[in-house]
């Protein structure tokens, strides 16, 4: 069985309404997405901005609510759970984001950012020295040191914080992580060790990965499956060997074309290139 | 400290092959709470005519910092810059706040990652190429209005009359982008710096936006100073490239040469750490942090993370950029070492 199933979402927006409030216009920002996430795989949406890529992380999670359509996580319906049963059960589907220096409490020391999600949920079940500790081994675990959880965010480098922000995601054992570009804002050379950190603990605590990226190059590194998303649509998914060897959908061949190569033709035998109307 | 060097002192020399600009030991000090920190140390490139040179590096290597000195927006009072940069004839690091915006904007043209915020939200973008038109050439708001449409319609804007009159908000980030560069080329430069023009943009708007910059390259003979993080877009552009981390050059020269044979480990290290270098399904990335800037390692900057480094060596001095058949290196070892570059695998 997937680990998560969702069917037909759909999500709009109104742009316009009348004088009485009722809605005259609407912006679709997800039409009729449906895909689903096997335990311990990546699966990765790509598209450009605007696509409709975090709404649909966003919808996932229940962090908004859809138009239309369900989530269903482990064989439960996300969308009919009322707020005792949907807290339990976002304790199993947890979130990175993007920019680590703005997703962390300045205030609050690292090691406590990473413990808090025990605090939430098991205050009672556990002492603050199991916390303290859950922290440092956690630390660790994502290559950094157990002295660190005293350092503040601004003490760290964007890299670092990134793996503190991947640390908190794991602190509740989840069985799924919705990542937001979780590398854009990283520099090359850290990237790098980011992507790998991130596949060497799906490896070995079976992680599922929700992979929300715009970097196709990124993308073909850590994706199973895929889906590329265009106008709030999917227009393709599937393998994503398969679809980087052989897209076929058009929009995807233009995306991959798109992408800058070292190893293509250089600034003496400029390329001619598929170029898109920016809209 | 800041070279006193008159603009007589400076006069051109005519030289072949003619350089535009000439940039030679640019160093760049930040006042902090630990003391003067080296933002950009001892950096020399040159530009021809018509050429694209690229400024490649992580965050803070100082490829911008570079770039800002050279447009005098670094003079401030907790900054020191020292070094010349030789643009026509005019040593930019020593022109006078009078002088310099007579090159700045009109001979020298910029555009900046962030399109949409380097536009002001209360003018038209049609008014902000304009103003740049009618502050370097006597011309009337009419001439100055006809040329801002003039330019947004070759750079492929539809329905530029009528786009000329609206806010920025009203437009995309690429064409934003297009608006940027139409003011960078409102007074027809003779060089372009653009620091990371499309980090911003979608990859479909990217390749647009670089397009264009060819285009207006090949028509125009501008040359073009391109600062960035994407070797795939170097690749793409740039003539001749240079490397920077921590402050320094660490690898210059021709762009096809040193992406196929790099000769210092850091270059290596990048190229090996591209998705399509992949070794069993794990990136190879380059161990470790770049360093901050008032942590810098004695000796070779890179050594604390190369795989070559050489302890007693490598951590004791740092290497001098040696010049050897139109390529620079900074590294001790570089002649013993063979280097994978692209293609080899």
């Amino acid at each position: 069985m997937s680990l998560l199933e969702v069917t037909g979402l759909c999500k709009s927006f109104p742009t316009r309404r009348d004088a009485l409030g009722r809605v005259r216009e609407q912006h679709h920002a997800v039409k009729d997405v449906s895909f689903s996430v096997e335990p311990g795989t990546t699966f990765a949406i790509v598209g450009e901005s605007g696509a409709g890529k975090s709404t649909t992380a966003r919808l996932v999670l229940r962090l908004i609510e859809p138009s239309a359509g369900s989530v269903t996580f482990d064989g439960i319906d996300v969308c009919a759970l009322g707020g005792r049963e949907l807290r339990l059960l976002r304790r199993r589907m947890q979130m990175i984001f993007q920019d680590p220096s703005s997703s962390l409490d300045p205030r609050v020391s690292v090691g406590e950012s990473i413990a808090e999600p025990l605090v939430v949920f098991d205050r009672t079940a556990t002492t603050k020295a199991q916390r303290t500790e859950r922290a440092a081994e956690l630390l660790e675990r994502v290559g950094l040191a157990a002295r660190d959880r005293l350092k503040y965010p601004s003490e760290m480098s964007g890299g670092q914080l990134q793996r503190v922000a991947i640390a908190r995601a794991l602190t509740l054992h989840p069985d799924l992580i919705v990542c937001d570009e979780p590398v854009a804002a990283l520099d090359m050379s850290v990237r790098a060790q980011v992507l790998n950190l991130m596949k060497d603990l799906q490896s070995e605590l079976e992680l599922a990965f929700l992979f929300i990226s715009h970097d196709l190059s990124l993308v073909r590194v850590i994706a199973d499956h895929l889906a590329v998303m265009h106008r709030g649509a999917i227009v393709e998914q599937g393998p994503a060997e398969q679809i980087f060897a052989a897209p076929s959908s058009e929009y995807t061949s233009k995306l991959l074309a798109a992408v800058p190569v070292v190893s293509g033709p250089g600034s003496r035998q400029r390329r001619a290139r598929t170029v898109m109307e920016d809209a | 400290m800041t070279t006193q060097a008159s603009p007589d002192a400076v006069a051109p020399e005519v030289e072949s092959p003619p350089r535009l600009l000439d940039v030679q030991g640019l160093t760049v000090e930040f006042r902090t709470s630990a003391g003067w920190s080296r933002a950009v140390d001892d950096v020399s490139f040159d530009v021809h005519p018509g050429e694209t040179v690229g400024l490649v590096g992580e965050s803070g290597c100082g490829k911008s910092v570079t770039m800002l000195s050279l447009l005098g927006l670094t003079r401030r009072a907790n900054a020191r810059v020292s070094g010349s940069a030789v643009f026509e004839g005019h040593d930019l690091l020593a022109l006078s706040a009078k002088e310099l915006p007579d090159i700045r904007g009109n001979r020298v043209g910029t555009i900046f990652q962030q399109p949409a915020r380097s536009l002001n939200p209360a003018f038209t973008v049609g008014e902000q190429i304009a103003e740049t038109i009618r502050h370097h050439r006597q011309v009337g708001r009419k001439e100055a209005w006809r040329r801002a449409v003039a330019l947004l319609d070759d750079l492929s804007i539809p329905n530029a009359e009528k786009r000329a009159g609206e806010y920025p908000h009203t437009f995309s980030g690429g064409m934003c982008q297009r608006v940027m560069i139409a003011i960078a080329l409102s007074c027809d430069p003779a060089l372009l710096i653009a620091d990371e023009p499309t980090t911003a943009l979608d990859v479909t708007v990217q390749a647009a936006i670089l397009d264009i910059l060819r285009a207006i390259q090949d028509e125009r003979g501008i040359a073009i100073v391109l600062v960035s993080h994407d070797l795939g877009i170097v690749n793409e552009m740039c003539d001749r490239t240079n490397i920077m981390y921590a402050g320094q050059v660490v690898e210059a020269g021709d762009t096809g040469e040193l992406l196929a044979q790099p000769r210092h480990p850091y270059t290596e290290g990048l190229l090996q750490g591209l998705p399509e270098n992949m070794v069993g399904g794990r990136l190879q990335a380059i161990p470790g942090n770049v360093p901050p800037l008032d942590e810098l390692p004695d000796g070779c900057h890179f050594a604390p993370r190369c795989a070559y480094a050489r302890a007693g060596d490598c951590d004791a001095v740092v290497p001098p950029l040696v010049l050897d058949d139109g390529r620079a290196v900074r590294c001790l070892r570089s002649d013993e070492l063979d280097l994978v570059g692209v293609g080899a695998r």
